[in-house]
């Protein structure tokens, strides 16, 4: 039972989800990117702007990995939380689970910043990130296109 | 999900380590052989530092943007047309 888990793990770690496509993100990106634009936060300052565009890029860039990978699960728990509910939660309460091991400062390191890594087993971890910086990667290109193509005319 | 309690294997562990390595771009220019496990943690970590700070200042330049785009100008053509493909 535990070695098929592994192969499933290996076999996620290869095949792509069908709703993680370059267009797709692309679509679902421009359209949070219209509503900013038709939504109260056009009339505001740019930095405001730039907050609510911030969001948006990582709420799309989760959506569209879908709920099978722990950091854009957590990811979007995290941009969903409304501001202030956050700030009530005490800090003990935040990693539920110790992380396996202690681990060294890198691999804390690692933890804070893939998101949903404090209470996962290294292996997890170690794949997760790959994900996550995979997913990031396009998401970047995705913005750099967009800026590119917009500012050019 | 991962089996808890169950021993995970060198053999494994190297392959999410060669999976993570290939993800990062220096080791894709220099097509590098195996680095140590803590190189790897560090480059991932300076690089996933890297992408958010390019989000940031992707976000900035976007927010930026938008002031120039009205429903008419050539700009929003493009970003229709984007939408439309």
């Amino acid at each position: 039972m535990y070695r098929r888990s592994f192969k499933d793990t290996r076999s996620s770690l290869g095949s792509p989800n069908p709703n993680f496509s370059k267009p797709m993100v692309a679509l679902r990106f421009l359209r949070a990117l219209s509503l900013v634009r038709r939504s109260g936060l056009g009339a505001c300052s740019p930095s405001y702007r730039a907050r609510g565009i911030r969001r948006a890029a990582y709420a799309c860039m989760a959506a569209s990995a879908g709920p099978r990978r722990a950091w854009s699960r957590a990811l979007l728990r995290k941009i969903r939380r409304r501001p202030g509910r956050g700030l009530r939660r005490p800090r003990a309460v935040i990693w539920r689970h110790r992380p396996v091991g202690g681990g060294d400062r890198l691999e804390v390191a690692l933890r804070r910043l893939v998101p949903g890594g404090g209470c996962m087993e290294y292996c997890r971890l170690l794949e997760e990130a790959a994900d996550y910086v995979k997913c990031l990667a396009m998401q970047v290109r995705l913005m750099q296109t967009i800026v590119d193509s917009a500012s050019h005319v | 999900m991962s089996g808890r309690g169950r021993r995970i294997t060198d053999e494994e562990i190297n392959e999410l380590i060669s999976k993570l390595q290939s993800m990062l771009p220096e080791s894709r220019r220099r097509n590098a052989g195996r680095v140590s496990a803590s190189k790897l943690l560090k480059e991932t970590c300076s690089y996933i530092k890297s992408l958010h700070r390019e989000v940031d200042g992707l976000s900035d330049r976007l927010a930026g943007l938008m002031d120039t785009m009205d429903s008419n100008s050539p700009q929003a053509e493009i970003v229709r047309g984007l939408l439309r493909s």
